[in-house]
């Protein structure tokens, strides 16, 4: 699976919505499925499907899908 | 409020490091800024600001506090209704609850803010976290409680999860015993309510004579001394306990509410708790309420530079304490510290989060 499958199913499990809905403009508190319970939801998912620790920063700026790909990417996981 | 630009400049400031001439020309700035943006939007705040002050207020001490349990009784919010992302309540279980209305813009300002100032703490990476408490506490309907908020803002700290107690609140000895085991080399992260904490878990370990022997804890514990001083609980019997039936594990108190969350004073190593950049603290006398030296005991007003969404900027708790000393503290970080000393007598009982019996 590609990374970027990887992470779109990731953010399907964790937040509960529809493959359509996960797009770049995808955001934290403008979705009513992604608050913050969902959030740390999916930063476990996240973490487990890439096999890495994120950091508090992190998890404070994943703002947004398109803000979570620049964030794994820091970690070497290319899109 | 904040802009963009402007909220990561604030974001990004040094959180126990500006002096006292710089913090209090700063803050005061800032909150007669609030102070007139809230009387803009806020016709019940203007009113009150009216009632309250003969002129318009020119100086940080000279802005009316807003008495904490006007939150219970009015809807004091500077948003519109569709602007109204979370409405944050206090967790009483009798008599009404404060309401403190965040629009997304705030919500996620405060929690930027928790989490900057508890990195100062406890370093940016996260730990594998035990929460003294049921997960039930989370799910409640009917808004967010305090003691929901708290835990959920802790949790950005901690990874793999796990919580102390069942859903009846008891000790959930498998789960405890699994955590300990499997994560007692590493840096854990125990987070819960100071009376919780003594009552369900510490209790309940002495009384089934259970001990651990974790390395390089953290044990972060607030929402009220009430019910410990009702029992007679020092702050250091409290941690003696807590060392005896765990181990190695450092104790912060801290002291927050529900009408300023994201604003958390810590304590540190030396026993005091410490006002963050962003906020400050500043003791009035109990009867005439003019603001009282440093060393003399009286009501705890809680200023904070968050507070945009609704007029919560200056509060007049019902809290006793005595501030120590401003920049000062043994432990060398800046801003004023202090003590809390428990609630005023007879104070018409407000819901927090000690609440729980």
């Amino acid at each position: 699976m590609s990374n970027l499958n990887k992470i779109s199913a990731a953010f399907v499990t964790a937040l509960g919505v529809e493959q359509t809905e996960v797009k770049d403009d995808l955001a934290y508190s403008q979705h009513a499925k992604w608050d913050s319970t969902a959030h740390m939801v999916l930063i476990a998912e996240l973490e487990s499907q890439f096999d890495l620790m994120l950091d508090t920063d992190d998890i404070i700026d994943m703002s947004s899908f398109a803000k979570a790909k620049e964030i794994l990417s820091k970690y070497d996981i290319e899109f | 409020m904040h802009r963009d630009k402007e909220q990561s400049e604030l974001i990004d400031m040094p959180i126990y490091q500006l002096d006292k001439i710089e913090k209090q020309a700063w803050l005061e700035q800032q909150l007669l800024s609030l102070t007139m943006h809230h009387c803009e939007l806020n016709p019940l705040y203007l009113n009150l600001i009216r009632a309250n002050a003969s002129q318009s207020p020119d100086s940080l001490v000279t802005i009316p506090p807003v008495f904490a349990r006007l939150f219970k009784d009015y809807d004091l919010t500077s948003i519109a209704q569709d602007d109204v992302f979370r409405v944050m309540r206090s967790s009483g279980t009798g008599g009404a609850q404060s309401k403190i209305y965040l629009d997304s813009e705030s919500a996620k300002l405060q929690s930027k803010i928790l989490v900057k100032t508890l990195q100062h703490w406890l370093g940016k990476q996260r730990r594998p976290m035990l929460l003294v408490d049921s997960k039930a506490t989370l799910s409640q309907a009917g808004g967010m409680t305090a003691r929901a908020a708290g835990l959920q803002g802790l949790s950005f700290f901690g990874r793999n999860h796990c919580y102390a107690l069942d859903e009846n609140m008891q000790l959930d000895k498998p789960a405890v015993t699994e955590f300990f085991d499997k994560y007692k080399n590493d840096n854990i992260l125990i987070f819960g309510f100071t009376f919780i904490v003594w009552q369900q878990f510490i209790q309940a370990l002495q009384a089934r004579d259970l001990k651990f022997d974790i390395k390089n804890a953290v044990l972060i514990h607030g929402g009220g001394w009430k019910k410990m001083q009702q029992n007679a609980i020092t702050d250091s019997a409290f941690k003696a306990g807590i060392q005896t039936q765990l181990g190695e594990v450092k104790v912060h108190d801290y002291y927050g509410m529900v009408e300023q969350t994201g604003t958390i004073y810590m304590q540190c190593e030396q026993g005091y708790l410490h006002a963050p950049v962003w906020s400050d603290v500043l003791i009035r006398d109990i009867n005439d309420l003019s603001p009282v030296p440093f060393g003399v005991q009286g009501l705890v007003q809680v200023n904070s530079v968050l507070a945009s969404s609704y007029p919560g900027h200056c509060i007049l708790t019902e809290d006793l304490g005595q501030i120590i000393g401003e920049d000062d503290c043994a432990c060398g970080r800046k801003g004023k510290y202090f003590v809390i000393h428990g609630r005023v007598p007879k104070a018409q009982v407000r819901g927090c989060s000690d609440t729980f019996s």
